[in-house]
């Protein structure tokens, strides 16, 4: 082995210039630069974020919108369970949705898809129809299966996303950076469940329909060119309410809670019902199940 | 040496090959240039307005840019299908031309990367995926290896034309030992950038129709006819209005080596169309609707045969020795592949995939306008780029074009 030559005096101050240099230009990138992605934002600095964000909407929305950075709860994985016997395709959930979490009127978006589908044909999508419009509902025939983000414990979105602008919290909840999102749509095209939506046009919302309650990771409003989906209603459920559509369902079809409370009623229903995940052969593992409660 | 001063002289010697030129050559820049401006006022409303002033809608995400995408990544792969006879068999007579298809590589990354650009919804961040101030989900994403491979490859290719022609300007042979490696790699990864491609989309279990692992040798089949194809054309073009010269034995080479690879191409998508006819699972759907339309909902049929009647024609024109050593017969077959394999790589590729949608939904998707113009102008940008890079390489290759020799 050799032995180290002592460094001289101009060498040492070099090295020593250079680390400091390097340590100082790490920082800076570090704070001032990045990180830029909601995902690696430190707690402290995220407050930091979210009054910028608030001003922002002060400042384009004329109104005071809060944006909460509620975390995840420990001990919390959220589930959701949806009864396709109860279910009579109203659509209220829809709506309920629509306006909780600020999805624009127009153009339209909707996170929840209901999907009309003959009894005789079980649930077959290739033979669904998203558009029926009857007098009334339920049809004659005809069952319903709504269809919205499934927060897949094995999520395909989110493993292609090139920028990593969406990932899975750990209460379960597959959520989008919409400031970092750079719509190249690759998550929409790898949903096996047509759950993700894009901004096609700038989004708009009547100012006195606008819910200024929001979450920084949820309903916050969305610039154009971004994509967007259910988020279990996370302004909500971190703070231990129901989500929109399951509060406004006026079968009490939908259900919701923490899978890890053996407590729980969707314990209860993956117990003792009859249940079942959509696209099952896909290891997509949703944890948004459907069931037959009668 | 006084580099700057070479320097110089080459960029202003360019300057003065590019401006010069007969009736058609401007005609064509003409052409081109009003092409690029149009496409560019079509992309500064989709800017502004956002991506609803294409067809593109949640149910079909991706449309006319990501299938233009798809087909030149494939032509930029092309390049490769001369290199390895030229290099490996040192088989002359390609060896010369070999060049040409580099620069076309070059071009047809340049518009694969516009293509993505005018395709995201959000252009202003594209830096996002530049790392260190961007974040690239690598190895997760296989959009991320795309950006990496596709850049790598850009870069390789323009470093051996710009070092082969800036030896040749100053009138000395290429060095060999910066080049042979080189083009060596660049074979790897031309096969690289259209695999990677095909993993893009054969990676996603939520479409069928892509969720097939044909999908990356077919992409590699059809790439080594349609670049060629494009190639051919533009060698016949040069021989005519230049003083350069390539042989007909080269040409007719390129030609017999793309009837293999059409032969591939065909018998690959047969075997895909075996599988998913005679299983006849609920995955049929998205070839069903691509060869014969479900229901009322048959607006891609007619597309869908006529790729397939000129890739065979094609096929037959250039393996029979007679019709490719026929100049008529070769270039209506070089016509035939390029919109036979543009039809079958763009929509055939893009549009069933995610027709119906995820939940069963057919919408019927047809580019507007505005998503053509952006188009037309993407491709202009890419001929631009090539026929100017050609206007000077040609001379130096020639040694028209030269540094004065000092005295």
């Amino acid at each position: 082995m050799t032995v180290p030559r002592p460094e001289n005096d101009l060498d040492l101050s070099r090295r020593k210039f250079v680390s400091v240099a390097a340590a100082a230009a790490a920082g800076w990138l570090l704070t001032s630069c990045g990180p830029k992605r909601l995902h690696d934002v430190p707690r402290d600095r995220l407050m930091e974020r979210i009054r910028e964000m608030e001003a922002k909407y002060a400042e384009e929305l004329g109104t005071a919108v809060t944006v909460s950075d509620a975390g995840p709860l420990p001990g919390v994985e959220f589930a959701y369970a949806l009864d396709i016997s109860r279910c009579i395709g109203c659509r209220r959930c829809v709506y309920a949705c629509v306006e909780e979490n600020n999805q624009s009127r127009d153009p339209q978006v909707q996170w929840i898809r209901v999907l009309s589908m003959e009894k005789e044909g079980g649930v077959d999508f290739s033979d669904s129809d998203p558009y029926y419009d009857p007098e009334t509902v339920p049809e004659e025939g005809h069952f319903y299966v709504p269809v919205q983000c499934q927060q897949c414990q094995n999520p395909p979105c989110t493993k292609v996303c090139p920028t990593g602008a969406t990932w899975t919290e750990p209460d379960g909840i597959v959520v989008i950076d919409y400031d970092w999102c750079i719509g190249c749509r690759y998550c929409m095209a790898a949903c096996p469940y047509g759950a993700r939506h894009f901004n096609w046009g700038e989004p708009h919302i009547p100012a006195e329909e606008l819910n200024t309650n929001t979450h920084y990771l949820g309903n916050r409003p969305r610039p154009k060119g971004v994509v967007e989906k259910c988020t279990f209603c996370i302004q909500r459920t971190r703070q231990g309410r129901y989500p929109a559509c399951v509060e406004v369902c006026p079968v009490g079809a939908r259900k919701f809670g923490n899978l890890l409370d053996p407590e729980s009623e969707i314990r209860y229903i993956l117990e003792n019902k009859r249940v079942l995940v959509l696209k099952e052969d896909l290891n997509t593992l949703p944890k948004f199940f459907y069931f037959y409660g009668t | 040496m006084d580099t700057a001063k070479l320097l110089t002289e080459f960029v202003t010697g360019s300057i003065r090959l590019v401006t010069k030129g007969n009736r058609y050559y401007w005609a064509w820049i003409a052409l081109l240039l009003t092409l690029i401006v149009s496409g560019a006022l079509a992309y500064w409303d989709q800017v502004s307005e956002g991506l609803v002033t294409t067809a593109m809608r949640d149910q079909v995400s991706w449309g006319l840019y990501i299938g233009n995408f798809t087909f030149l990544v494939g032509v930029a792969a092309a390049a490769v299908v001369l290199v390895i006879p030229a290099y490996i068999y040192h088989w002359k007579p390609i060896r010369e031309i070999v060049i040409y298809g580099e620069l076309l590589a070059v071009s047809a990354i340049v518009m694969c990367l516009l293509f993505v650009v005018v395709d995201i919804g959000r252009p202003d961040r594209f830096w996002h995926l530049f790392p260190p101030f961007g974040f690239l989900n690598f190895p997760g994403s296989l959009l991320a290896w795309d950006v990496l491979v596709l850049n790598i490859y850009f870069v390789l290719n323009f470093v051996i034309v710009t070092h082969i022609l800036y030896r040749a300007f100053h009138g000395k042979a290429y060095d060999k030992r910066i080049v042979v490696p080189l083009v060596l790699l660049s074979i790897p990864m031309a096969v690289g950038i259209h695999t990677v491609t095909a993993f893009l989309f054969n990676g996603l279990a939520a479409r069928p129709y892509w969720n097939a692992s044909i999908l990356a040798p077919q992409f590699l089949a059809s790439a080594f006819c349609s670049g060629p194809a494009i190639l051919l054309l533009v060698l016949q073009l040069l021989r005519r209005f230049t003083q350069f010269e390539i042989r007909d034995e080269a040409i007719w080479k390129i030609a017999e080596l793309m009837a293999y690879a059409m032969f591939l191409n065909l018998f690959l998508h047969g075997a895909e169309a075996f599988k998913e006819f005679y299983s006849d699972t609920e995955h049929l759907l998205y070839t069903r609707y691509w060869f014969l339309g479900l229901g009322e909902h048959r607006t891609l049929v007619p597309f869908a045969w006529t790729a397939v009647a000129l890739n065979t024609l094609a096929f037959f024109l250039f393996v029979i020795p007679a019709t490719r050593r026929n100049w008529i017969t070769l270039n209506i077959g070089c016509l035939a592949i390029y919109f036979g394999v543009y039809i079958e790589k763009g929509m055939g590729l893009i549009i069933p995939g995610l027709t119906p949608d995820a939940l069963g939904e057919i919408y019927v998707y047809l580019f507007t306008s505005h998503e053509f113009r952006v188009a037309a102008g993407v491709f202009s940008i890419g001929f631009l780029v090539f026929t100017l890079m050609l206007k000077v390489a040609v001379p130096i290759s020639l040694g028209e074009f030269q540094r004065a020799r000092a005295a």
